[in-house]
């Protein structure tokens, strides 16, 4: 079976998010960058994928010079290869035209599988995925939370609000992957070693401007400090007043 | 502006999230509502949609996302609308985007804030997990967006609508996928995305039977109940109901945290909340950074108590 799986490189889930100077994108100093969450899910699911059914995971990455740390991470989870799709400006850029130049490179490749992750952790359009999808003519279920795979066909489980669905596909079709119940596997230190020899392909490229500018940035609004209403039970009565005559809201 | 919602319902009752979508495109123009299967239509036109737009759901049953897309597209192509909102459901997240790469044209997902400034859209949409937030400018029409639920207000606006029906048509290659079976989850309450209320347990429950509590509140306001990480990884609940960076991102009025920490990625969850309540024993937990009201104390003997006292508030 021959998979790949589309990585993006964003910062970290416990990262601090600080503005920018010119207003519309984060201050990237002292960030740690990871393989998006999701992401890292669907590489599990790959691997698992591999290890039932032998074959080949390649990984797509489109970001700056810096995303190889992802890409060689993934490699030393197991991933074979990889093609980095070097290009600035990728953290927010318009989700169509990641999507076309993502599905301009997996044409060029042989796939049965493609793994998205459900979202981007940084830009989290929610769309690239099944925008892919859709450009490639492959069948797409998304928010995928359990894989049963075979030689032609994939039984999956998506996640809807009210529980739910299975579908059973033919392949090749594409799959974004919510949080499954597969951990992601830390790579061994002789993965780490190996990853280094593995191939990287890349290309420098750059993606079209879409439709959608990003004009302004901006941080929450700070928080009033919490009312502590009390420090036992008894204060349940004080909250629930409060609840109702100030916040309004029962 | 002519504007095209698309209206998801359950058991024939159209969803608030629709009403609320309607009601934001209403400020910009005329409301078409396009509707697969029976739903009570008097709703729509009561929160002012001008023209329902019917696709009978014999044809588009079982559930494929491509096949809505094509009626969809089928539709925008005949109608003819600038905007074209969904819900940022499970479902609208995953047929929006099929209808975009079917027409086209770019889409913003997510939206919690939306204005039309002469001819250019603008929109407000969470990023970094909530950590900031991004307005984009949207200069082509027809444009797609998705909508959060919770964050619009549903406004009654009767109006008189006119009914129409619009015919399926697909090929076999547009329902390349298609459910198979659908497993629904034992639980009775609302959606979480869509609740008004959510109560959430977190390790500080200490197992599956220390959600018993936090039910009980939930039942007294109807509430939906969420939980950290760190519970469903423990398998106490099942992921459906995690909240947070790799679960649900909710934003109902009211958010009890009930012995969750408040870490980051916790917080990516529930932030956009009107007001947050944290009940848990360690003064210095990090809910308390982001809570509006708090207890510390030990959730077994506050949430009782405090479910008492709602009880006599609401009756
Ligand atoms: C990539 C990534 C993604 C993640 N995604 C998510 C996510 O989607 N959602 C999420 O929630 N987490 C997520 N996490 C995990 C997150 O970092 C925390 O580990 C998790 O949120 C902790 O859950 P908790 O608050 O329930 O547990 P803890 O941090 O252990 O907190 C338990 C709290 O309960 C309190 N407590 C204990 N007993 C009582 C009692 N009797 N009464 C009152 N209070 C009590 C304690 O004081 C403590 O504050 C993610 C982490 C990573 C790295
Ligand atoms: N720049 C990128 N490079 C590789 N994969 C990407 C990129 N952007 C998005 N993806 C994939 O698309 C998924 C959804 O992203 P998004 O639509 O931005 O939420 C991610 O989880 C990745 O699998």
């Amino acid at each position: 079976m021959k998979i790949i799986v589309c990585v993006k490189h964003v910062p970290a889930t416990d990262a601090r998010i600080k503005l920018g100077a010119d207003g519309k994108s984060i201050d990237e100093t002292g960030i740690n960058f990871i393989i998006n969450p999701y992401d890292e899910f669907a590489i599990e699911e790959a691997l698992l994928i591999k290890e039932k059914l032998g074959g080949e995971i390649m990984i797509v990455t489109l970001g700056e010079s810096s995303a190889i740390e992802s890409i060689r991470k993934g490699l030393a989870m197991g991933a074979d290869k990889a093609v980095h799709l070097v290009c600035e400006n990728v953290a927010l850029a318009d989700p169509w035209a990641v999507a076309n130049r993502l599905a301009e490179e997996i044409r060029e490749h042989d796939s049965d599988l493609i793994l998205c992750g459900k979202n981007s952790a940084d830009a989290q359009n929610q769309q690239v995925g099944s925008l892919v999808a859709a450009m490639l003519e492959k069948p797409v279920v998304t928010s995928v939370v359990e894989i049963e795979a075979e030689e032609n066909t994939v039984t999956v489980w998506r996640e809807i609000e009210s529980g739910k669905e299975v579908y059973e596909l033919s392949l090749p079709a594409l799959l974004t992957v919510n949080k499954t119940e597969h951990e992601p596997r830390y790579a061994s230190l002789r993965g780490i070693m190996m990853a280094k020899k593995k191939p990287v392909e890349t290309k420098d490229v750059s993606i079209e401007n879409g439709a959608i500018v990003v004009e302004e940035m901006s941080l929450p609004k700070a928080k009033e400090p919490c009312k502590i209403v009390g420090t036992d039970a008894d204060s349940s009565g004080d909250l629930a007043n409060l609840l109702h005559n100030e916040a309004k809201v029962i | 502006m002519k504007n095209l919602v698309f209206i998801e319902h359950a058991d024939g009752k159209v969803k608030k999230a629709s009403l609320e979508i309607i009601s934001v495109a209403l400020e910009y123009g005329d409301v078409s509502a396009i509707v697969v299967g029976d739903v009570d239509s008097a709703t729509l036109s009561q929160f002012g949609a001008s023209k329902i737009i019917n696709v009978a759901q014999d044809a588009l049953e079982p559930y494929s996302s491509g096949a809505y897309a094509k009626v969809i597209v089928d539709c925008v192509n005949q109608e003819s609308p600038d905007l074209i909102f969904f819900s940022a459901s499970r479902m609208g997240m995953e047929i929006a985007p099929l209808v975009a790469a079917n027409l086209k044209i770019s889409m913003a997902s997510d939206c919690i804030g939306f204005s039309v400034d002469n001819g250019t859209v603008k929109i407000d949409r969470p990023v970094y997990s909530g950590k900031s937030f991004v307005s984009v400018a949207y200069n082509q029409m027809p444009m797609i967006v998705t909508i959060r639920p919770n964050s619009f207000e549903a406004k009654e606006n009767p109006v008189s609508a006119e009914s129409v029906n619009f015919a399926a048509n697909f090929e076999q290659n547009d329902i390349a996928s298609r459910v198979k079976e659908v497993i629904a989850s034992v639980s009775e309450r609302v959606d979480l995305t869509e609740a008004n209320i959510v109560v959430s347990g977190g390790r500080g429950v200490g197992g599956p039977e220390g959600f018993a509590p936090i039910e009980l509140l939930a039942d007294e306001m109807s509430a939906a109940v969420g939980a950290s990480r760190a519970a469903v990884d423990a398998g106490w609940r099942d992921h459906t109901d995690q909240v947070g960076q790799t679960g649900k991102t909710v934003t109902p009025q009211l958010y009890i945290a009930c012995g969750i920490s408040g870490a980051i990625q916790h917080l990516a969850g529930m932030s956009g909340t009107k007001t947050i309540v944290a009940i848990n024993k360690d003064p210095d937990a990090p809910i308390f950074k982001i809570a509006d009201y708090g207890i510390v104390g030990d959730l077994f003997e506050v949430l009782p108590i405090l479910a008492e006292e709602i009880k006599k508030i609401r009756s």
